[in-house]
């Protein structure tokens, strides 16, 4: 008889905390489960009676990781509440701020989180040992990307200028263009990773499910346009209880959240499924050369695909650079005018969609929140995941299931310090 | 033996820990040659119950995370709160403004069984704490002087005088004069004004000085035109747990 318990209690290299239990005797599974122990923070709750000015500096807070995701929802909700309308200079300054948290998070994640997995130590720490050079790079590369921040909304971690209506400081131009010489100069990095993980063997692992993410004709979407997905008609954003569809379970103090299958799929690799197409050039030759091809069902790729968007946000934001400094920068006043009404602000952060809810009465005061965050629409899909995986590879060794089994919740990427923490495997003795 | 450091987190948002990792490679290189970084869950799979300074972030908002951090404090040498959480309870305490009962149903509804939660505090409530690295999120280059103070066994070189200080230093237009509200009059010093700097106004993450005169504060803010209760609420965002604990 052979049996197999795995407990991995806190699974590491996650932002958040969370538990994989496993009991499994004879080939047989008695227990799988993903459980989700964060302490709940209670946003929704501690945003009510606040005035409008203040809703997105505590709404940052609920996650430092995604701090500008969060704040750029939560605006962009306020917007919607408001009906306020944006510059143009205001919508690329957005997207430039938006793209230096992209970048920072996912050249943390790939490089400081998975990374090591596949090279075989416990943390970039060691690899100061091993691949120096490596630690040098994504070091460098994720200063470049807080330097970016700090140029356009004062600091990356709960930024400071940008605000509901537009920036209450203009950015120096040629502070924009200097940090431009060292975005191009970093395409060299970026070509150094992909060939770094064409050197990784990515899990051979299929399971198709939804996916979801933002949509918007224009461009590769990361802050504008209406939710869509693999299996149904896009959704316009006052529409997205209707595709979270959240749900609590006992064993988790994260929701779990279902639309047309049993759970669906956010992130990177979901919205590369949706809008390949709308890569730019350099992205798509960095998919082809990472053998990323959409339609791909293999959730360990969501790592790859989160190299192939650093290649494009890279390259987005130089140009965004360019159109900012033949165009000029102004100096421009926010214009807000309260009245009571509802909001919803959605964008990708760099794990997958999140959405901000907010009701107003007409003192501008929050009188209803609901924010649903990307990691608790994953956690469903993870679950699923993790049940059509367990069968295949019981029969391997318990460190071996460990391994396999966090580095399948390590490519969520999962921020559960978003109002929740993430991850152990538990073997049951 | 190099000193062994480790990093923990309570209830907060992690971003604490995220600018811990914002280093050149020089600083990082540096630190590592100095210390052994232990436990650090965001970045590292190893981890370790034997340590001598433990830096903690968050603030503790559920009865299960008391004894954990009574177990660190009862292992670390040298325990320092690290970020506004950690160091005065953070946003996190704005619930504290209800019951607890309400602030689950209010997001849980039906399911807040599923969910326990206690008004959030700061570490000081539950153990002692050495020292503070504060702000929301800390500066790393004070988190830096911190490493070094310590391994130097030095005592750590603190503010104790109003952000007001900085804010001229920087040359900054008084907020006041450009008809925003501002806590930099009471709010402890250490930030450059990072936030006036950026067209904002001090929301006090940092904490109150030791003797900070908030009667004052509020009269500036009532001579701006703000409420009374407008005030009271600008300083609940920071300070509802160290009011409350007067």
């Amino acid at each position: 008889m052979k049996q197999v318990n795995v407990d991995v209690h806190y699974v590491t290299r996650l932002e958040g905390h969370g538990n994989i239990v496993l009991n499994a005797r004879d080939g047989k599974i008695d227990e799988l489960k993903w459980e989700v122990i964060e302490s709940p923070r209670l946003f929704e709750a501690m945003l009510l009676g606040r005035y409008y000015e203040d809703v997105p500096y505590i709404a940052s807070r609920i996650c430092g990781i995604c701090s500008i995701a969060h704040t750029t929802a939560s605006i962009q909700a306020i917007e919607a509440a408001f009906d306020v309308k944006l510059s143009e200079q205001t919508l690329l300054l957005r997207k430039l701020l938006y793209y230096a948290e992209l970048l920072e998070s996912h050249v943390l994640h790939t490089l400081f989180l998975a990374a090591p997995d596949f090279l075989g130590v416990e943390s970039i720490f060691q690899l100061v040992e091993t691949h120096k050079d490596i630690v040098v790079m994504a070091l460098n590369l994720k200063k470049l990307a807080y330097n970016l921040a700090e140029i356009i909304a004062g600091r990356k971690t709960h930024p400071l200028g940008c605000v509901v209506g537009g920036f209450v400081k203009t950015p120096d131009l040629n502070e924009l263009k200097a940090i431009k010489k060292r975005l191009e100069a970093a395409r060299h990095d970026f070509e150094t990773i992909v060939k770094l993980f064409n050197t990784f063997s990515i899990p051979d692992f299929i399971r198709e499910t939804e996916y979801i993410a933002l949509k918007d004709p224009r461009e590769y979407a990361f802050i504008s346009g209406d939710i869509a997905s693999s299996d149904a008609a896009p959704t316009p954003l006052e529409g997205y209880l209707g595709v979270t569809n959240e749900f609590c379970v006992p064993w988790s103090t994260a929701k779990y959240a279902r639309n047309k299958r049993d759970s669906y799929m956010v992130g990177s690799l979901a919205r590369f499924n949706l809008n390949h197409d709308q890569l730019l050039p350099q992205a798509k030759k960095a998919a082809v050369d990472l053998g990323l091809k959409a339609p791909n069902y293999n959730p360990y790729m969501i790592t790859v695909a989160q190299v192939v968007e650093t290649v494009h946000v890279l390259e987005d934001a130089i140009s965004i650079i360019d159109r900012l400094a033949s165009r000029g920068l102004k100096n421009e006043i926010p214009e807000v005018m309260v009245r009571a009404g509802r909001g919803v602000g959605a964008v990708e952060a760099p794990r997958g969609i999140l959405f901000h809810d907010y009701t107003f009465d007409d003192k501008g005061i929050l009188t209803k929140a609901n924010c649903i965050i990307p990691t608790n629409q994953n956690h469903n899909n993870i679950q699923k995941d993790l049940e059509a995986l367990a069968p295949s590879i019981l029969n391997r060794s318990e460190d071996e299931i460990r391994l396999k089994f966090e580095m399948l919740v390590r490519a969520y990427d999962p921020c559960i310090s978003c109002s929740t923490h993430v991850l152990k495997v538990s073997f049951k003795k | 033996m190099k000193p062994r450091v480790a990093f923990f987190d309570f209830s907060g948002c992690e971003g604490c820990q995220l600018d811990a990792l914002n280093l050149t490679p020089e600083e990082l290189f540096d630190l590592i040659a100095v210390v052994d970084i232990v436990n650090f869950r965001e970045a590292m799979t190893e981890c370790s119950e034997d340590y001598d300074i433990a830096f903690v972030e968050g603030s503790i908002t559920r009865e299960s995370e008391i004894p954990r951090l009574q177990k660190i404090r009862r292992q670390a040498k040298v325990l320092v709160a690290l970020g506004a959480c950690a160091c005065i309870g953070g946003i996190n305490c704005l619930k504290n403004h209800m019951s607890m009962e309400e602030a689950l149903k209010i997001v849980y509804s039906k399911d807040a069984k599923y969910y326990d939660t206690i008004p959030a505090r700061p570490l000081s409530a539950v153990i002692p704490v050495d020292y503070y690295v504060r702000g929301c999120p800390p500066i790393t280059s004070e988190l830096l002087k911190m490493v070094k103070a310590l391994l130097l066994g030095k005592k750590p070189d603190i503010p104790n005088y109003p952000v007001c200080v900085e804010c001229k230093m920087a040359g900054n237009v008084c907020v006041f004069e450009r008809a925003m509200f501002c806590l930099g009059p009471v709010t402890r010093a250490g930030c450059s004004a990072i936030c006036v700097n950026s067209g904002r106004h001090c929301w006090g993450c940092r904490g109150l000085v030791d003797e900070p005169n908030v009667n004052s504060e509020k009269e500036i803010l009532k001579k701006h035109g703000l409420t009374v209760e407008q005030t009271l609420e600008k300083f609940k965002i920071y300070d509802t747990y160290t009011e409350a604990a007067k």
